[in-house]
Order: C-alpha cells, then sequence, then structure tokens
C-alpha cells in the first residue's frame, strides 16, 4: 500500500482504538495491566460509593478491634488530644437534624474533631482502609474496617450500641452525617473548569483583593499582633538558625550555650533514640514523661531488678501487651527489627539518654 | 557556633563578662531582654577597639596568613557527595515545637532567612509527610492509571524514563504555609513563618502524554485521582484541565538529580501552582473518573473553615503572596546605613508581574526590582535598595501577579475570611525593625 492509504487508514482507525495507537507510538514502553492488579491497588471509595466492597461489621466487634488497634493513638472513646487531633466530640443530636455542625458556626469549641467536619462517610472508610492502624496500614479486612466505623459512628453518638454497618445501610448513615451540609465550593482557589462548566467553583475569580496605592495609603500604622517572648524562644536559639555572615545576625534567644563546650557527637544513645523515634515509639512514650504508655524511665525503675527484663521487654515491643501501665494496650510493634529491639530495651534500660 | 569575624559592627561575638552578677540574677529570673539588650550593648562597645587597632597596624584577617593559605588542602573526592560548608550547619531544616506531636505526620521548614535566589537546595526543600517517608526501591516502584481510559496501564520507572521528558522550575508551597499565623502572630522567623515553600527545577513527563497513551475519556473523565504508595496512600483529585494544558508533570528529577526520598523518590506529581498537598509522593496510581473524590485530605484536612462556619472544600489554588526574607524576624542588622531589601514573590496563577516595598508599616511604597527568571508559577527574587537611618522601621513586601491580583492585607484578608481558615494565608507580612538593629515579627492590618 502506498504512504497515503496508511496513514488514512491510521486516521481512521484511531477514532475507535486511540489506546492501541498511543502505545505504538511510544513502542515497547508499558502494559496493559491485569484485572488483578488493578484490584489490588484500586481501592478508593467515592462520596456516591463507588467502589465500596461489601462486608458488615458491628459496633461490639468494632469496640475490640478500636481497643487493640486505634486507642492507643486516638483513645478509648476517640477523644485523645495525646497523639493526634480528636475524632469525635463536638457535634450535638440537632447538627444530626440539620446536617451543619453548630459548633462550627459560633466557633467556641476548642478543636475541630474529625466527626465535627467529615461530610462524607466515604471519606472515613477509605481512609480508615488505606491508612489504618499507623503503624501497620491495609492490614485491616474490610469486614474489620465496617466494625471500626460502627464504632465510631456509636461513639458520635449516630448509631445504636447494637448496630451493625454494612454496604448496604452505608447511604443512610450519609444522611444522618453531623456536618454533611457544612462544605461549600463556592471559591475561586479550583484551577479546572468552573461548576457551571462542570468543575468546582465560580472559574478562578478571588475572593480578596487589594490595590496598587504607592504614598500616603493610610493615616496610621496599627501593630495588632507581636511575637510574645515565650514564642521567640521557643524555638531554640535563634542565633544558630542564621549564617554567621552576611548583613544580619540572629538574634540570641533561649538557653545560651556554655562557653567553650564542645559539640556533641552522633553517640550510640543518639542513635537508638533515632530508631525510636523512626519507628513511632516516642508517639506513645516520653524519655521521662508517660504520653499514651509509660515514660521510658517509669520502665526502667520498674523492671531495673528483673533479671529476665531485657527477654521480658523484647517480647513486649514486639508482641505488644495490655493492663500493666492501664487500660490502654500497645499494639504489637511487627515493624521494629529483633536488633532493632534490643538496641531499644538496652537503651531503655541504660537510662534512655538522648546522647 | 563560636566564629569569630574580624568586621566592625553593632553586631559581635559576646565578650567574656559582657553580664555582671546582678544581669546573670536577671537572666536566670526569666528576663530574656535584658540579655539582648546588654548584648548589642556589650558588642557596639567593641567596636572602637576593632577599628583603632585596623588603622595603626591593619587587619589581622590578612596580616597573619590564615592555615588554608599556608597548608595543604583536602584532595578530590574527600566527599564523594558534597556537602555544605561547616559554617553553613545553621542553615538547616527545623520544625516548630508543638506544632504536631508525631514526627511522621508533621512538617519542617525551609531555612528562607539563609537563602538566595529562586531555587531551594534539594536538602532543604521542606517536608510534609503523612505517614512518614520511606526510601524506595525504584526498581520495585509501578504506576498503575485506571479508570476511564481504554487501556488500563502499568509503567515501570524504566518506561516513565524512556519518554520525552521536560524540565521546568516551580513552586512547591503547603496550603497550610503561613497557617499558625491567621490569627496572631506565633512564631518569630521567616522559616516558621513562610517555610512550608520551595522552589526547585523538576524534571519528568506531562501526565497527559502518559493519559493519551492509554486512551483517557476526556470527555467524560474530568477529574483525575492521584495516589501515593506510602502507608497513608495520600490522595487528591486534580482538575483534568491542568492536565490537559501540559503543566501537570509526572516527575523522577529535582534539581538535576532524582527526588530526594523525602520529596517523593522515585516518582511524585507536580501540578504547578496548586498547594503542595496534591503533588502525590512516591506517585503510585492516577484513576480518572468523573467526580471529584472526598479523600481525607479534601474532606477532613486541607478544608478552609469560613465565619459562617462552612468550610470551603477542593481549594487547591496558591494565591499571590510575598515576604521579605532579609531584613526579617529572629535578625539583627549589622549597623546602620546601606542594606539590600531582599525576598521573595509567587503565585499560583502565573508570573508575578510586581513588587512594592514599604518601610513604614504600609503608608508609601516603592517597587522592588524583579530578577530573573521571572517564571510563571516559580518563586521570583526581589530587592530593593535601602538606607537605613537606625530608626524603628516596619517592612512589608506585596506582590501584584500577571492577572492583576494583589496581594491583600491581613485586615482585607480577616474580613473575609476571618481567623480560623488554617489554609491560604497569603497576607502581607510585617516585619518591625527596633532601634537596636533587631527585628521581629509583627502584625498590621
Amino acid at each position: 500500500m502506498s504512504r497515503f492509504s496508511k496513514t488514512l487508514i491510521g486516521l481512521m482507525v484511531a477514532g475507535t482504538a486511540t489506546a492501541v495507537f498511543a502505545f505504538d507510538r511510544y513502542e515497547n514502553i508499558g502494559r496493559p495491566a491485569t484485572p488483578a492488579e488493578v484490584a489490588a491497588w484500586d481501592i478508593d471509595v467515592r462520596p456516591d460509593l463507588v467502589g465500596l466492597p461489601e462486608g458488615s461489621g458491628n459496633v461490639d466487634d468494632g469496640m475490640d478491634l478500636w481497643e487493640t488497634h486505634c486507642a492507643s493513638c486516638h483513645g478509648v472513646f476517640g477523644e485523645s488530644n495525646e497523639v493526634f487531633t480528636p475524632l469525635v466530640g463536638g457535634t450535638r443530636a440537632d447538627d444530626i437534624e440539620t446536617g451543619r455542625v453548630a459548633a462550627l458556626i459560633d466557633q467556641s469549641f476548642p478543636q475541630r474533631t474529625t466527626m465535627m467536619k467529615v461530610p462524607t462517610i466515604s471519606t472515613l472508610f477509605d481512609y480508615i482502609r488505606r491508612a489504618m492502624p499507623w503503624t501497620s496500614p491495609k492490614s485491616l479486612s474490610d469486614d474489620e474496617v465496617y466494625a471500626i466505623l460502627a464504632y465510631m459512628l456509636n461513639l458520635a453518638d449516630l448509631v445504636p450500641a447494637d448496630f451493625e454497618l454494612s454496604h448496604e445501610n452505608i447511604a443512610e448513615i450519609q444522611e444522618r452525617l453531623p456536618n454533611r451540609n457544612g462544605m461549600t465550593t463556592d471559591h475561586g482557589m479550583w484551577p479546572g473548569a468552573s461548576a457551571a462548566e462542570g468543575g468546582i467553583g465560580n472559574g478562578g475569580t478571588p475572593d480578596v483583593q487589594n490595590v496598587i496605592c504607592m504614598e500616603n495609603c493610610k493615616t496610621t500604622v496599627e501593630i495588632v499582633s507581636a511575637l510574645p517572648d515565650y514564642a521567640q524562644d521557643a524555638h531554640g536559639n535563634l542565633a544558630e538558625q542564621h549564617r554567621g555572615v552576611g548583613p544580619v545576625r540572629g538574634v540570641p534567644t533561649g538557653p545560651q550555650p556554655e562557653e567553650g563546650a564542645a559539640p556533641a557527637e552522633q553517640s550510640s544513645a543518639a542513635a537508638v533514640l533515632a530508631i525510636a523515634n523512626g519507628k513511632g515509639c516516642m508517639a506513645c512514650h516520653g524519655l521521662a514523661n508517660k504520653i499514651v504508655g509509660p515514660g521510658y524511665n517509669e520502665i526502667e525503675a520498674k523492671y531495673k531488678d528483673r533479671p529476665d527484663a531485657e527477654t521480658y521487654l523484647i517480647g513486649k515491643v514486639k508482641s505488644g501487651g495490655s493492663g500493666v501501665w492501664g487500660s490502654i494496650p500497645m499494639p504489637p510493634q511487627g515493624h521494629v527489627t529483633d536488633e532493632e529491639a534490643q538496641a531499644l530495651v538496652q537503651w531503655i534500660m541504660s537510662g534512655a539518654k538522648a546522647q | 557556633m563560636a566564629i569569630e569575624y574580624a568586621r566592625p559592627g553593632r553586631v559581635r561575638p559576646a565578650p567574656e563578662n559582657f553580664l555582671s552578677d546582678t544581669d546573670i540574677e536577671s537572666v536566670q529570673n526569666g528576663r530574656r531582654d535584658f540579655i539582648r539588650k546588654a548584648f548589642v550593648t556589650a558588642s557596639a562597645a567593641m567596636v572602637v577597639p576593632a577599628v583603632a587597632k585596623a588603622q595603626s597596624a591593619g587587619d589581622p584577617a590578612i596580616l597573619n596568613l590564615p592555615e588554608w593559605t599556608t597548608s595543604l588542602g583536602m584532595p578530590v573526592a574527600t566527599h564523594p557527595y558534597g556537602m555544605p560548608s561547616q559554617y553553613e550547619r545553621g542553615l538547616v531544616r527545623r520544625e516548630s515545637p508543638g506544632l504536631t506531636r508525631v514526627g511522621g505526620s508533621s512538617v519542617s521548614f525551609t531555612p528562607l532567612q539563609g537563602l538566595f535566589g529562586i531555587i531551594t537546595p534539594s536538602g532543604l526543600h521542606f517536608e510534609r509527610h503523612h505517614q512518614g517517608w520511606h526510601d524506595i526501591d525504584p526498581a520495585r516502584h509501578r504506576l498503575m492509571i485506571n479508570g476511564l481510559v481504554k487501556t488500563e496501564a502499568v509503567y515501570t520507572m524504566d518506561d516513565i524514563m524512556r519518554l520525552p521528558s521536560v524540565s521546568r522550575i516551580h513552586f512547591i508551597e503547603c496550603g497550610a504555609n503561613t497557617g499558625m499565623e491567621w490569627g496572631n502572630v506565633a512564631v518569630p522567623t521567616v522559616q516558621y513563618t513562610h517555610g512550608m515553600i520551595a522552589c526547585s527545577e523538576f524534571t519528568g513527563v506531562p501526565l497527559k502524554l502518559i493519559l493519551d497513551m492509554c486512551g483517557a475519556d476526556y470527555k467524560k473523565g474530568r477529574f483525575v485521582l492521584a495516589e501515593g504508595a506510602d502507608g497513608s496512600s495520600m490522595t487528591r483529585t486534580i482538575p483534568m484541565e491542568l492536565i490537559e494544558s501540559g503543566e501537570v508533570l509526572v516527575a523522577y528529577g529535582q534539581n538535576g538529580e532524582m527526588l530526594r526520598p523525602e520529596n517523593g523518590y522515585p516518582l511524585r506529581l507536580v501540578v504547578p501552582g496548586v498547594q503542595g498537598v496534591s503533588w502525590v509522593k512516591w506517585l503510585r496510581r492516577i484513576e480518572v473518573g468523573d467526580m471529584p473524590y472526598g479523600t481525607k485530605d479534601e474532606a477532613i484536612h486541607y478544608i478552609d473553615l469560613m465565619p459562617d462556619g462552612l468550610h470551603r472544600q477542593y481549594t487547591s489554588t496558591q494565591e499571590v503572596k510575598s515576604v521579605i526574607t532579609t531584613p526579617s524576624g529572629g535578625q539583627i542588622l549589622l549597623d546602620k546605613g546601606f542594606h539590600n531589601i531582599s525576598g521573595i514573590a509567587w503565585s499560583g496563577r502565573g508570573k508575578i508581574e510586581r513588587v512594592d516595598v514599604s518601610v513604614d508599616g504600609g503608608i508609601n511604597w516603592m517597587p522592588a526590582r524583579l530578577e530573573t527568571p521571572v517564571l510563571s508559577k516559580a518563586i521570583t527574587r526581589f530587592n530593593v535598595d535601602w538606607t537605613w537611618d537606625g530608626k524603628p522601621a516596619i517592612l512589608q513586601s506585596r506582590a501584584v501577579d500577571e492577572t492583576g491580583h494583589v496581594q491583600p492585607s491581613y485586615g482585607q484578608l480577616r474580613a473575609v475570611r476571618g481567623t480560623s481558615s488554617i489554609y491560604h494565608n497569603n497576607a502581607i507580612q510585617s516585619w518591625r525593625l527596633a532601634e537596636s538593629g533587631e527585628v521581629s515579627n509583627v502584625q498590621v492590618l
């Protein structure tokens, strides 16, 4: 066939099989995905519940799962402020009727909890399934996600204690979410088409505008806020956060280093502290203070005379535990290797020094 | 950091015993202001002998040859991957104490107070992770395209890096940058007020090219979900219009090398003009769909609370904004006399058109020089010559972008959006310069 004919056929086919021709253009780059591959990764759930898996879970099972996987960070009732902003609280029975959280209107509630904000039930299911628990995301079964979500909804007084949540009734919960009518997309900060053209918002018109004035733009300058001293000192020594040459220096703030003090070398203690930070241990344990779990100083004090303390504590790190320090259990820390667990325990039992 | 410089000026390393016993007692009682005053006073007293000595014999830094002039230096490849000078060790990413409680879901800020030009060194690029970061094996990383496409497809890094690439300079700013300052002054330096911004040259493939390959349904598919490969598998909705413009990149390169792990190695989305959360790191999946996805970071976080109790959802564009980086909060000017006021400006809607600077708290303004290059959706550096007369001053900058949008004052911004929005604070920043030369963070309506 002539070159012309080939082109003509190409154009005709392109209308019906673009994909094939596109792959041909960049020959041998990329390949079709298998259905199993797409199923493995396509885990999003949209606000219209497309993507929601079949399944169910009840409040009771959810409570057990919560105490095992969630309470250590979020508190037994989802109220904890220790690690993350609280999940539950700040909503009232009236909000369920109106779909607007009243505490957001008078802005009296000190913190905005998840249940005060979330407008779509799909968001909660999607996020728990993709990202929780904190240290082992995607380890929950779909039924477990339903159960945990059922427990959360019960904490927020949206469902009774004997409730079972499933793919069949989850749409009804959407109609009870306290802030389901609390969102607006009437703004100019969506960089795509406007709502009128099938997109979002007003098409990019700013809501706040200033003018280019150059002279005598106002008569007085009022300073309405200045940095409190404690905030200046809270960020360490600002002198050390600036270059030592140039037109300016940093202001000395906070505790000053002693004259002639040698800079600290990275010690083995610092290396273990880095493990503790990197593996998320410090989210729940302070060096010398309780956070969710006991401080390392408390652990050392409790077990310092126990002959098998090291073995015992390595087991606790690896397998988790509960009941020794309070009602909130410590989940198993499978992401900590045996070597790391040993180093951590030896460091704890030798005083958990930062350096 | 006891580094001495033989240069006269208002600010010098504190001489020994510059505090009397009474002064020390005051400091121990918590009077921080006092130490600063004493420091500056003691330093000023040092100026005279230094100058006198220079007149009589000369500068010891010249007269006494230093060891680097009189000894053998280090061989090549002493550091196979080069590092900044030891004298620059204070200019690093830092956290703001108390802002978050978990390092895996936190922020570290870029030290804007020490940077020049428009490019952020990759090692100083701010960090925002939602569930910690990983150093991903690129050989095991995949990008999947699914949804409203003719052929759902999988690409390896080999595939993506074989495709035609582009390199572009863009800023990335977290939507919560300056978020701590909505209601009042909260933090001392420009690192903490504005340090969730960086600007890099990114190299990658336009996402449009890959969607074309897969036969995307551009008629129905007006929204795209981008998803990360980290534990949080973070997701955000991107408008198809931006992708069709060719601006959105699937990027692997940053400032001439591969992305740093903290910035998404080996693959991230680049969404020019849009807040950082949409630049999904460790990008593993793109889904073409016909509606926004209402993800956690679009329905619980990254929503802007307005005074009427409604949250704005899907706010994405980073509007016109600027800040003076020198002089800025937490600094002391060496002396009165000539100073170059320098800062950065940017807009998510295009190029910076002009920047004006005020030294009297916004009563009078003077135009700043825009340094080249001035690029769309990139940081633009501005400078103004200024002679400080030693009197108190309030420094401000006000940027205008190519759409004519003028950066608002705090008064203008709060009149519309209140003080609880957290996100998208682009107000004019004020730095108060005291007679002592000390600069501090203040707010002017």
